[in-house]
């Protein structure tokens, strides 16, 4: 520890409630952060991982720049090495890095920490567990106020609350002395960006900030970080998805195995991108085209839900209606997608589908039979007709099975005898396009891809004629995502599957549904043919999520939901 | 508030049922009850059984006799120790002093201790410094404490003449028992903090705070630790035996006066009064402290906080 510091410095900085930018040379007035040939490895000998490999990248004040790749990249490990945090054990290297003129290649930790927060804000994803649960958000917000003694201790409640009004959360004061459990998702970004933008960085890294937000949550904090680059912040945003950056990003650089492949501006990457990889990425961005149109689906009804309604209790004695009136027929050789944000009731419709929980009122039938109110004695041997894929396969993995055990229990659980599992799990296996190479593998050492392809296969062990998909590829890198839905739909022709989709991204879903259902506060507030509702989206809440969606116009491919778009910005905004 | 109302409801429960326990024993135990309680006072005076059998109803029919019982202990009665000839509540309450003092500054100690080694070792990379605080940790938790507490005497005492022998003879004789008792708790507790801190550090809160310019010990001291404090909670119950158990052990290794003595003179004398007092003593001590951890976790853990 070294109190004093910064002791050194003025307290009084402030004026106006905006912080002067700290001092910095005059040598180059507009680039920012220079970096020039970084490398980052982690481990020796054959544990040796080259994550970053010679990347060059530069940040003028002002410029918004984004780093583009899947997960693996190197990209976060970029990030968190120009604040110093690459991680335990990493040795980094380059022939430049340098913000504003300070050399940032052999700074002692102390020198380091007067650049953390001060000069070099951070953001992270997933605000709920980058907010420590156990202290307030003012605290947390004060803290870069406090650590570099920006200000006298009893002027910080007052800059925090200013600082929390600025990203625009209502009642700033109050939600200073609150929890972060206490805020949604899209206020604890919020008071995740004002801790970061709180000693009033010039640079602010944004590494994910909008991933696990719902759509009109995420165009918000979009719209929030754009607002903090306007105001002079220079901008260093790392994402996984082309569309989300495309709308902030002056340039891009596309990241992959370490090595920057392609970077320019975003409008000439996104118009002529020239690397494959690139390209991919872009064709891989969901919902850009239309599916091919298909002809209606004339299969039986498989699942007959009528006005569905489950309550839950609260904590406080009173309910909450998570469903409320819904029916819906689900096909065979269709696909029905349930489209909502959190807390809109679609997990919990499809528990209701699936018999894991008793409707408080209405009635499900499976293949013309009663499948609610029905004892689960009766119900077990009928399971096999339904499959289901969760989002996350690997928490519904026992962790010590293999993955020829994880697909043979399910095999096991319909009765076929242990001789011919072998043979059924490699086909199962290579029909979702995997080989018999994994059988010995541990799910967890494989792809996120893979593993949801696994997923996949256990789903389909028992023979099913309904698969309830529930966010089965939200936790995937957009092009292994769209490998896993044409998978899906490829499944669902072959099979002559009834497929409920269940998720929260409109782009996604434009891709695979034939019919949409829209979810909102556990009511379906509109319900058609897929077509019909993305282009003529009769509900106000619809239009709103469309105009959501992160896109961009380039010369050989019309934006699909254009119409859509221009009701949207006229309604909403 | 119907928290606050459950937690009562529960601890005069474990209370009743200790009484009770302790009521069955007197009854189901060889002999006839006034005898087992007079213990080695019988043979001393004639009269005595008579008073006693007097005093205690033990003519009376067993539900009235449980039912008198149980209103003496809500009043605060434990009743008479027949071989020291004094309450109960006195003998225990002259020696709780020594014991409070005792198991208050192993208490301090041990915690300490444990937030020290925690916080300086916690997901340090340095397989070395990690290997011998967790093995130091694993041989103090495993000291019994009669073994621990003869060789601090033998050496400190006896060898190097710094501190008292035995007895309570001001502070410096509070020093050795005093690690007798906390050393092996401090084991323990350095153990489960340094796992939650572990935890803690893993988290993306903990590189969020480095991000605004926190040093590593600041985020361990103001983030990590309160984590860690959570899996420390969670131990109380334990600590609290513990602490009993060994005062009993610590006070006669070091002849220190206390409830620990009290409890083993009155064991060794079936003088059962008093050892049914120790043990109502105990529940209490039980009931109190599962009481303030459940406070504790509240204060710790904004998330467990209903209102």
């Amino acid at each position: 520890m070294n109190p004093g510091e910064n002791g050194s410095k003025p307290a009084g900085r402030a004026r106006g409630g905006t912080l002067a930018p700290a001092p910095a040379p005059a040598a180059e007035p507009t680039v920012l952060l220079d970096v020039a040939g970084l490398d980052v490895r982690f481990g020796r000998g054959r544990r040796l991982v080259h994550a970053v490999r010679g990347i060059s990248l530069q940040i003028r004040r002002g410029e918004c720049v984004a780093i583009v790749g899947e997960s693996g990249s190197g990209k976060s490990v970029t990030a968190r090495t120009l604040v110093g945090l690459a991680g335990a054990g990493a040795r980094v290297s380059a022939e430049r890095l340098a913000l504003a003129g300070t050399d940032l290649r052999s700074l002692s930790e102390r020198r380091w920490r007067r650049i953390r927060g001060r000069r070099i804000g951070f953001v992270f994803q997933d605000a709920l567990v980058s907010l420590d649960p156990l202290r307030t958000v003012g605290a947390e917000v004060a803290e870069p106020l406090r650590v570099h003694r920006l200000l006298p201790a009893r002027r910080v409640p007052e800059r925090v609350a200013e600082l929390l009004a600025e990203v625009g959360i209502p009642d700033p004061a109050r939600r200073a002395r609150q929890y972060p459990h206490q805020l949604s998702g899209g206020l604890r970004q919020r008071a995740l960006i004002a801790s970061a933008v709180a000693a009033d960085p010039e640079l602010l890294v944004a590494d994910e900030p909008t991933t696990a937000l719902d759509v009109t949550v995420q165009a918000q904090i979009l719209d929030l970080l754009q607002a903090m680059q306007r105001r002079g912040t220079a901008l260093l945003l790392i994402s996984h998805d082309l569309a989300v950056v495309a709308r902030l990003a002056d340039r891009v650089a596309v990241m992959k195995d370490g090595r920057i492949v392609e970077s320019g501006p975003t409008a000439d990457i996104l118009a002529a991108p020239r690397h494959p990889f690139t390209r991919e990425l872009i064709a891989a961005v969901p919902g850009r085209k239309p599916p091919p149109p298909r002809p209606a689906a004339v299969g039986p009804a498989i699942i007959e839900a009528r006005g569905l309604h489950k309550r839950y209790p609260t904590p406080g004695g009173g309910e909450i209606l998570a469903v409320r009136d819904v029916s819906l027929t689900l096909r065979a050789g269709e696909t029905l997608a349930v489209v909502g944000e959190s807390g809109s009731g679609k997990s919990t419709l499809g528990r209701l589908l699936l018999g894991l929980l008793t409707p408080d009122a209405g009635t499900v039938h499976l293949d013309g039979e009663a499948w609610s109110g029905v004892p689960e004695r009766l119900r077990r041997p009928r399971r096999r007709h339904i499959g289901v894929i969760q989002q996350d396969p690997l928490s519904s993995f026992d962790p010590r099975l293999t993955v020829e055990q994880v697909v043979g229990e399910a095999l096991r659980a319909i009765g076929v005898p242990a001789a011919r599992r072998r043979d059924r799990v490699v086909e199962l296996l290579e029909q979702v396009g995997l080989g018999a190479g994994v059988l010995r593998r541990s799910p967890a050492r494989l792809s996120g891809g893979q593993r949801q392809r696994v997923a996949i296969a256990r789903a389909l062990a028992t023979g099913p004629r309904v698969l309830v998909c529930d966010e089965p590829v939200s936790a995937l890198d957009v092009s292994v995502q769209a490998q896993v839905l044409e998978l899906l739909t490829r499944l669902r022709d072959e099979l002559g599957l009834a497929m409920l989709f269940i998720s929260h991204d409109l782009a996604v879903v434009r891709q695979i549904a034939d019919r949409v259902l829209v979810m909102k506060d556990g009511r379906v507030v509109e319900a058609g043919p897929a077509d019909e509702v993305f282009t003529q989206p009769s509900a106000a809440y619809t239009r709103e999520l469309l105009a959501a969606i992160p896109r961009w116009e380039t010369p050989d491919s019309r934006p699909v939901e254009l119409s859509a778009n221009e009701i949207g910005r006229s309604t909403s905004r | 508030m119907r928290w606050l109302a459950g937690r009562v409801l529960a601890a005069v429960a474990v209370l009743w049922g200790a009484a009770t326990l302790t009521f069955l024993t007197l009854h189901l135990v060889p002999g006839d009850p006034a005898t087992v309680l007079l213990g080695g006072a019988a043979a001393t005076s004639s009269g005595l059984r008579e008073q006693v059998i007097a005093e205690y109803g033990f003519d009376d029919p067993i539900p009235v006799q449980y039912l008198r019982y149980l209103g003496r202990l809500l009043v605060g009665d434990l009743g008479e120790s027949y071989q020291q000839q004094l309450p109960v509540t006195t003998v225990i309450g002259e020696q709780l002093g020594p014991t409070l003092q005792l198991t208050a500054t192993a208490t301090v100690v041990a915690l300490a201790v444990a937030v020290l080694t925690a916080t300086a070792t916690a997901g340090r990379r340095l397989p070395g410094l990690r290997g011998l605080t967790s093995g130091l940790e694993l041989f103090a938790l495993s000291l019994p404490a009669f073994w621990l507490g003869t060789v601090l005497l033998a050496v400190f005492s006896f060898r190097l003449g710094l501190f008292p022998v035995a007895g309570d003879v001001g502070p410096t004789s509070l020093v050795l028992p005093t690690l007798t008792l906390a050393l092996p708790i401090a084991g323990i507790l350095a153990q489960t903090m340094r796992d939650g801190m572990d935890a803690a550090l893993q988290q993306p809160f903990a590189v969020t705070a480095r991000a605004r310019g926190l040093s590593d010990l600041a985020v361990r001291a103001r983030h990590a630790l309160r984590h860690a404090m959570l899996a420390t909670i969670t131990l109380s119950g334990w600590f609290v035996g513990h602490l009993i158990g060994g005062a009993v052990l610590v006070e006669s290794v070091f002849a220190r006066p206390g409830i620990g003595r009290v409890t083993l003179d009155a064991i060794n004398g079936k003088d059962i009064p008093v050892v049914t007092g120790v043990v109502m003593l105990s529940a209490l001590a039980f009931v109190v402290i599962s009481g303030v951890s459940d406070v504790l976790y509240r204060i710790v853990d904004p998330r467990l906080r209903t209102d």
